[in-house]
């Protein structure tokens, strides 16, 4: 849910990194965290488990500058893939402005990315909105990796709309910004038709 | 969007204020903020310091959400209120429909005060909210970004 304080000045939207275990939802924000320069962002909140698994979820304000006037602010949220944490998962959604799907390239997770993105439209629903309509980007994680399989296999099975695909390695930072603007945009742009 | 955007004009935000400002003084506390369900901060009034509102804010969300999400399982509807004690700072959390009014506050209060207090003016902070949510949908406000162009979108960007 877009929120716009006439008052102080700004627009803020959340934006939710989802998708299976390990896929590297985490990773993509410690990226952005990292490489983004201290007065556009606040703290990078992760409530994870002792081995680093989300547990709850990541979060952190984003700050990407100012249009008509208005400071644009990001709240970018991860939810914790691992499957038995459903419940929290499905909280992390509720007023979600736009959604990226983390995949695993690796062959071995590619039931891992089906059940996910599964899981994904049915906790859209529960809450009434629908992914074909909502700004969306499927990233394809893990290119590095020799396991990866071709990523027209992974598009082939994982696209559900005109959703643009970034392919990245969010380990080294390749395609994260490519993801981040690529939602951020379609974000922006859906505030333009409201 | 997924649902209806708030939003909140100058007049709103600065009559929000003032009731935040109230309840602070009343209830002796450090902090008073209000923040929405899904973990934006709305308003915030008291002795700042360089607390990190943002991240009290959705962590905040968080905890209600979890702990809505723990009465749902038992059959309750929500936990309209929540409670932290800690040595010297707690922090006190009321649900008011899909707002949540936040007071942190030290030994200069006591949570039997902050509770009443907020129960006191969390009435008068529904009918005000309902208000700014019946703003928000009305047709044909202006909005700044209904004319933003592809550019300024990308100029966004332009640092990466
Ligand atoms: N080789 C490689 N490793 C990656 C890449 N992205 C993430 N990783 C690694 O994968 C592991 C899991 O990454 P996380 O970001 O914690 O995964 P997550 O999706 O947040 O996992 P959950 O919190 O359990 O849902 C870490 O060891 C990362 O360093 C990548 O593009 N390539
Ligand atoms: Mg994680």
């Amino acid at each position: 849910m877009t929120f716009i304080n006439y008052a102080s000045r700004e627009i803020n939207c959340k934006i939710v990194y989802y998708g299976p275990g390990l896929c590297g939802k985490t990773t993509n924000l410690q990226f952005i965290y990292d490489s983004t320069a201290a007065q556009a962002k606040g703290k990078l909140i992760s409530l994870a488990t002792e081995t680093d698994r989300t547990l709850f979820f990541d979060f952190m304000p984003l700050e990407l500058g100012t249009v008509r006037g208005f400071k644009t602010r990001f709240h970018l949220y991860t939810v914790p893939g691992q499957v038995f944490y459903e419940a929290s998962r499905k909280l992390i959604l509720k007023g979600v402005d736009g959604v990226v799907f983390v995949a695993d390239s690796q062959e071995e997770r590619m039931d891992a990315n089906i059940e996910s993105i599964f899981n994904l439209e049915e906790n859209l629903r529960t809450y009434s909105y629908d992914l074909m309509k909502l700004p969306y980007v499927l990233q394809l994680n893990k290119r590095d990796l020799p396991s990866a399989i071709p990523a027209a296999d992974l598009v082939s099975e994982l696209r559900r709309k005109d959703e643009p695909v970034v392919e990245a390695v969010a380990s080294t930072g390749v395609g994260v910004f490519d993801t981040l603007k690529a939602v951020a945009k379609q974000v922006l742009t859906e505030l333009r038709k409201s | 969007m997924t649902n209806s955007s708030i939003v909140m004009r100058e007049t709103r935000y600065h009559q929000i204020k003032a009731v935040l400002a109230r309840l602070r003084l009343d209830s002796s506390a450090r902090l008073v903020a209000l923040v929405d369900k899904d973990g934006q901060q709305i308003a915030v009034h008291g002795e700042l310091g360089d607390l990190d509102t943002t991240s009290l804010a959705s962590l905040a969300a968080g905890n209600v959400a979890a702990t809505g999400g723990m009465a749902k399982l038992i059959g309750e509807r929500e936990f309209p209120t929540l409670s932290h004690e800690g040595e010297k700072e707690s922090i006190h959390i009321c649900v008011i429909g899909r707002v949540l009014l936040l007071v942190v506050f030290d030994d200069r209060s006591s949570l039997g005060l902050v509770k009443l207090r907020s129960k006191q003016i969390s009435n008068e902070l529904a009918a005000t909210f309902a208000e700014i949510e019946e703003e928000s949908n009305v047709a044909g406000i202006s909005l700044p970004f209904s004319e933003i162009t592809d550019e300024e979108i990308d100029s966004l960007f332009s640092y990466q």
